[in-house]
């Protein structure tokens, strides 16, 4: 009985826990909470995952009330594998959460933190759940608005203004969605997106859809931070706390980018969104020009959370890329590197909260020497690096690798450039990172005292990075999975 | 502007009606138009009126920014867990035909504690803001 | 039909594009939040006006009437409007917290201030 309860206790068990950790006064039991709702919600993940691989599609009715009409949560293969990544990286930077949190945000203000934190987590959960384009804007709202307070909670200053912007354009995106779900209400009187894609085909040739695709497409961009309407995300992530940029990273543009896909292969179907309108080559355009002007720009940060922040808008441009093929083997590719790219960042980020709590800075300036003052945290963000250059054997090199096979399948060799060179420039990146640390001989005068980073923030960390190592060489559950998702994804359009 | 005595006599007048017309839109709103948003949102608009003239340090005085946070808390687990009692019964999430004996009375019921608990958090919600930024300078 | 028979379509643009082009062009912190608040008022409108069913009554179920203008639209943008004014409320507590580090709501100013360091 409580199985069938699944689809609702995801969304709810957050939900739920935000209220509780309000009431605590204390820091420490608001994290407790948290880390419960989290585990728990991984729990209820890792059975829907198991069920959805049984059974098929999950579909739960709300209060009842028949799809159409009611709202309805539809658990596809698809979606329950983004919630496996979401409830994970919430789950283990949690984890990482308790010691760094307490440096960086006061003590008064840490239930808040934990409270807003799990808000977030039910906005993306729900994001990723729901199958009614409404109820979808109100979840993306939810998650937004939580994710710039977590973003204001940042210590410097520029947090405050950085949130700001970040408002600004996620609001705007925001309303560009609800626009879209307005427009496609009004031509086929339905909100569920099951039901819009069966209404759909008929009206699709009037200017009101695709006027919809345009402004879902854009507003759906602005969340996922694609090139060239990333201008939020390098600050946005460089100026929060450090647990708060491992989760925004390695989940926000992951769900957004899910949306994209439900929208674009679900809803509109393939036909419409890249035979009628010319969204392939405008979308491989971005992404290809995403990997190349970030990478780029990312060489020449001097703060190192910024120069992945960047990097993290040129891995969007790959998963992209992937996704504008419109095919299986592309499709297969981008799922992969949402997968990968979540595990590599949270990962990277998480060793740089390692750094950010000992060395108090991640300038790289402050980094000279740090490879053999702390050896572990230094060694996690060398493997990270090399998965996000694709080193083979690990995690980021299998995505690129698919990447790679699915354009040449299609005749696309421009790809293959645009990967290689974007990973020449990843090496760049890099390696200024390691060769500060490796190669430098640290100030001695400031820096005598920095040890290595405590257990607790240390354990986290390589529990990601070792899922970096080990997706990258059992790749059955990940690859399997995802082509899986791609089939489901081009299977129900056609 | 609590020196002026026309303002203070009639906000005096002025805020037992608002709260008793916030608590009728509340009671109504399953069977009339109303319900909890407009109910809180008239019930804080009447603690604000009063904060207004009499400063937001009396408003505090009256109800703490704890007490108010522990409202918003609590209107939010009123809400949610009513959903949940369906769940233990076996119907699904939010389905309130589980509460009664009749779906008719059970959805009744249902609507009822959910417009309860969004009237209290609204309210609540609408007064911390009033606060926050008013008592901004004073805190 | 002429163009002006779709006049609710006319104020949601001549909102939309208002409220957006004060959030592009103004440096103000507090005047942005402005223009977004309106930008999103004018989809509040676009939703609203979809309900109106020509010669559409009252959804409140009544003998003698069978023509019910559509609430649905109602409901949801109830719920935008919600949305709407937690961005407010956050846009603004940001900006008093801005004004309280930065000394000013200008962004050019904070943007030297930024430079300066």
């Amino acid at each position: 009985m409580i199985l069938s309860q699944l689809p609702a206790l995801q969304v709810t068990l957050p939900l739920i826990a935000a209220p509780l950790c309000l009431l605590v006064r204390s820091g420490r039991a608001a994290w407790g909470i948290a880390l419960f709702a989290s585990a728990a919600s991984f729990a209820v993940a890792v059975l829907l995952l198991s069920r959805v691989l049984d059974q098929g599609t999950l579909s739960y009715e709300f209060g009842g009330w028949a799809a159409p009409w009611g709202i309805e949560y539809r658990v596809d293969i698809v979606n329950v594998f983004v919630l496996f990544v979401v409830t994970a990286i919430t789950t283990v930077v949690l984890f990482f959460a308790n010691d760094s949190v307490r440096k960086e945000v006061d003590a008064s203000r840490q239930s808040l933190f934990y409270t807003v934190w799990l808000l977030c987590l039910t906005g993306l959960v729900g994001l990723v759940m729901t199958g009614d384009a409404f109820n979808l804007f109100v979840f993306l709202e939810i998650s937004s608005l939580s994710s710039y307070v977590l973003i204001a909670f940042g210590k410097d200053r520029r947090a405050l203004t950085a949130s700001y912007q970040y408002l600004v354009m996620g609001t705007i995106g925001a309303t560009f969605v609800l626009i879209g779900v307005g427009l496609l209400y009004m031509m086929t009187g339905t909100l569920n997106m099951a039901d819009l894609a069966d209404r759909l085909p008929a009206v699709m040739a009037t200017r009101t859809v695709r006027a919809a695709l345009a402004f879902l497409v854009v507003g759906i961009s602005l969340k996922l931070a694609l090139f060239p309407l990333h201008l939020w995300l390098p600050n946005a992530y460089a100026f929060a706390p450090s647990a708060v940029t491992a989760f925004l990273a390695a989940t926000a543009t992951k769900v957004a980018f899910y949306v994209l896909l439900r929208f674009l292969f679900t809803v509109f179907g393939v036909t419409f969104a890249f035979e009628a309108m010319p969204l392939g080559i405008i979308l491989a355009v971005l992404g290809a020009a995403a990997i190349l002007s970030t990478s780029a720009v990312a060489i020449f940060q001097d703060d190192i959370k910024r120069m992945l922040a960047y990097s993290s808008v040129a891995q969007i441009g790959y998963m992209v890329l992937g996704l504008s093929m419109a095919s299986v083997a592309g499709l297969t590719a981008s799922i992969l590197h949402l997968f990968n790219h979540a595990l590599m960042k949270g990962g990277l980020f998480l060793a740089l909260g390692c750094m950010a709590y000992r060395l108090g800075s991640v300038r790289l300036g402050a980094l000279a020497g740090a490879g053999y003052r702390m050896p572990w945290t230094m060694g996690a963000f060398l493997v990270g690096g090399l998965s996000l250059i694709g080193i083979p054997l690990t995690a980021g090199f299998l995505s690129k690798w698919y990447l790679v096979q699915a354009a040449l399948g299609q005749g696309w060799w421009p790809v293959l450039v645009v990967v290689i060179v974007g990973s020449l420039l990843a090496v760049v990146y890099v390696w200024r990172v390691v060769e500060m640390a490796y190669l430098r001989r640290p100030n001695d005068s400031d820096a005598s005292a920095v040890r290595e980073a405590p257990l607790s923030l240390l354990l986290p960390t390589w529990f990601l990075i070792g899922a970096n190592l080990y997706f990258g060489i059992h790749t059955r559950l990940s690859v399997g999975i995802a082509g899986k998702a791609a089939a489901v994804l081009m299977g129900q359009s056609q | 502007m609590r020196d002026n005595p026309v303002l203070r006599v009639v906000t005096k007048i002025i805020v037992p009606v608002i709260f008793l017309f916030a608590l009728y839109v509340q009671f109504h709103g399953d069977y009339g138009p109303g319900g909890g948003f407009q109910a809180g949102v008239i019930f804080a608009a009447g603690l604000i009126l009063y904060g207004l003239i009499f400063g937001t340090e009396s408003i505090r005085c009256l109800i703490s920014t704890r007490f108010l946070r522990a409202l918003i808390a609590a209107g939010l687990l009123l809400f949610a867990s009513v959903g949940f009692l369906p769940l233990l019964m076996g119907w699904n999430y939010l389905d309130y035909d589980a509460l009664g004996q009749n779906p008719l009375s059970g959805q009744h019921l249902g609507i009822f504690l959910v417009e309860l608990g969004v009237g209290i958090t609204v309210a609540a919600v609408m007064v911390t803001i009033f606060v926050a930024f008013a008592g901004r300078r004073d805190s | 039909m002429n163009v002006f028979g779709l006049y609710n379509y006319w104020i949601v643009i001549f909102l939309m594009m208002t409220g957006f082009y004060v959030v592009i062009s103004s440096g103000n912190l507090v005047k942005k939040i402005v223009g977004l608040s309106l930008f999103q008022a004018s989809v509040f409108i676009l939703y609203i006006s979809l309900g109106k069913i020509t010669g559409g009554t009252v959804p409140i179920l009544r003998e003698g009437i069978t023509l019910y203008s559509n609430p649905l639209p109602h409901v949801l943008i109830l719920t935008a409007i919600v949305v709407g004014v937690s961005t407010t409320a956050l846009g603004l507590a940001l900006v008093v917290r801005i004004k309280e580090a930065y000394d000013t709501v200008e962004e050019d100013e904070i943007h030297q201030q930024d430079e300066s360091l």
